[in-house]
């Protein structure tokens, strides 16, 4: 499960959803693995508009990524694109669990 | 390829002859997506040529280069119903191209649509273009420029009746349908989509690099493959997880391995998309998928089929049994109506302005009409290919995401659609019905 799934994930719940401790969802016994993929300008610049920033500052900093900017930026250059990129793309949890803040329900992470 | 300065604007298309109906929208879309205009002057489903008018040849190749349904793309010199004629038509309008086709390397090809030529009288055929007085050199492999004679014969008659003159200016992407051949692939399914097809829908759905497609119903990957080919991200979801994760180490995730597109794919998640854990924002630029119909997989969500039934809590050696891991939840069986109209909804809900949500449905060829196809305010229609079958045929339905906030329509009928909670799969599901009943007609 890579970072930047877990901003556009909730719980499934509709009673959930329309909750604001259902997103984002929380990282529980999480194994990162940080893999290493070609670096996509165009994807970052497409994506970075529809990230919900304070829900990624949220997810990362449970993960232990506290360098990103407090504020989203309008657009990246390289160097901030990449580290994006680390974040959102060459991060995922291979093992752990999805946790939904309402309703405390968990949901499994395996490759 | 250099810009040629040219006063010809008209162009001859190349299709491979098969699956008729989606050509000219696959070629719309990639009109779409690479901003070329395109003008349809002759077309028809029957042929294998079109023309149309363009721009100019660079805006020619770069139209057709992903297409997996035209072969190549000419600038048209002549045509004709005989090469008395064809000639005519060539000296009369392109001899003011001639000089600028002097002292380049070339060479003669010729493409007989339904017919053949023995290289004898092939070989007539080109002596018969010396008037162009062409002084280049003849190169076999990669010349500067490709004559080609393009005939078209009748069914079972020696000569053509049609026959068209050009200079190449590109080709399309039909290598692919081999590279991602299905019996080549490690990890399919009974369901997966043949690569053709499924490399199609991806130009219909305008993936491009750094667009965000998904597949809610991504079984072995088919489409979120070719997706992530044309430069896509790929999200996909199933209900059933021993999909995506495979075994034996062969997986939705092996397949992306195989053709070396890891870096696009994100993730693979479990869900159930009339209940999904998706935030409801507009993030996707593209949805794919084939729906399951209920013919080679169950239709079915989550949820009870008596609903009066689950509601108390399982417990299993002490511990609540949702929360084992082991835990199967239940599924009702589900109508294909309902179902498309979740997916409608979900696309409306997802998709960027001007995302494109695609997906197959199959119909029973005579109960089919166009009322059937699905409608949504913020959806609206691209275009509708057909693939048919013996008695039945499906549908791949193209949708654009119009600009404006989501809402949900009236959704009309929609408890009758999705029948009474106890409804059987056969009741629900008509084509499911038919298919198993062999489509015998109504009225016997």
């Amino acid at each position: 499960m890579k970072i930047l799934t877990t901003n556009y994930l909730t719980c499934a719940l509709r009673a959930c959803k329309s909750h604001p401790n259902s997103f984002p969802l929380h990282f529980r016994d999480a194994e990162l693995q940080q893999d290493s993929l070609p670096f996509n300008a165009a994807f970052i610049a497409n994506i970075l508009p529809r990230i919900d920033w304070p829900a990624l500052l949220t997810t990362a900093a449970e993960l232990g990524f506290t360098n990103l900017p407090a504020e989203k930026p309008d657009t990246v250059d390289e160097k901030a694109g990449m580290e994006l990129h680390r974040i959102l793309i060459e991060t995922q949890v291979v093992e752990g669990k999805l946790v939904c803040g309402n309703c405390g329900h968990d949901m499994r992470i395996n490759e | 390829m250099s810009e040629e300065p040219s006063q010809l604007q008209e162009y001859l298309i190349y299709f491979a002859q098969i699956h008729e109906t989606f050509r000219k929208a696959e070629l719309d879309s990639l009109s779409q997506l690479t901003g070329v205009g395109i003008e349809w002057k002759e077309y028809s489903d029957v042929s294998p040529f079109a023309i149309v008018h363009l721009p100019n040849n660079s805006s020619a190749k770069a139209l057709i280069e992903r297409s997996i349904l035209a072969k190549g793309i000419y600038e048209l010199w002549g045509t004709g119903p005989d090469y008395d004629h064809l000639h005519a038509t060539i000296k009369s309008q392109t001899s003011h191209l001639w000089p600028s086709c002097m002292s380049r390397t070339f060479k003669f090809e010729i493409e007989c649509y339904n017919g053949k030529r023995k290289q004898s009288a092939q070989r007539e055929i080109i002596e018969s273009f010396a008037y162009l007085g062409l002084d280049g050199e003849i190169r076999m492999k990669e010349p500067d420029m490709i004559f080609t004679v393009l005939e078209e014969f009748p069914e079972k008659v020696a000569t053509p009746t049609r026959i068209f003159f050009g200079r190449r200016v590109g080709g399309g992407s039909r290598a692919l349908v081999e590279r991602y051949d299905l019996k080549k692939r490690h990890y399919i399914g009974t369901t997966s989509m043949d690569a053709e097809l499924a490399l199609v829908t991806a130009n219909m759905a305008l993936v491009a690099p750094g667009k965000v497609a998904f597949d809610p119903f991504v079984g072995t990957g088919s489409f979120v493959v070719s997706c992530a080919h044309f430069g896509g991200l790929c999200l996909g979801s199933d209900i059933d997880g021993r999909q995506i994760r495979g075994k034996s180490g062969r997986s939705v995730l092996s397949n992306f391995q195989q053709y070396g597109l890891v870096g696009n794919y994100l993730d693979g998640f479990v869900s159930d998309l009339t209940n999904t854990p998706i935030r409801q924002t507009p993030f996707i630029d593209a949805i794919v998928c084939d729906p399951p119909y209920g013919v080679r997989e169950g239709l079915k969500v989550l949820g009870n089929r008596d609903p009066e039934k689950g509601k108390e809590p399982v417990i299993r050696d002490g511990v609540l049994r949702h929360l084992q891991d082991d835990y199967v939840p239940p599924k009702r069986p589900y109508g294909f109506l309902a179902m498309l109209d979740d997916i409608m909804q979900f696309a409306a809900d997802h998709l960027v302005p001007g995302g494109r949500l695609c997906f197959w449905m199959p119909t029973v060829n005579e109960d089919f009409s166009q009322l059937d196809i699905p409608s949504h305010p913020q959806l609206q229609l691209v275009s509708v290919c057909v693939q048919e079958f013996n008695k039945w045929s499906r549908r791949l339905i193209t949708y654009s995401r119009t600009q404006g906030c989501a809402q949900a329509p009236p959704m009309r009928e929609r408890e009758d659609r999705n029948g009474s909670k106890k409804a059987t799969a056969d009741e629900l599901n008509s084509f499911r019905k038919k298919y198993f009943e062999g489509f015998r007609s109504s009225e016997l």
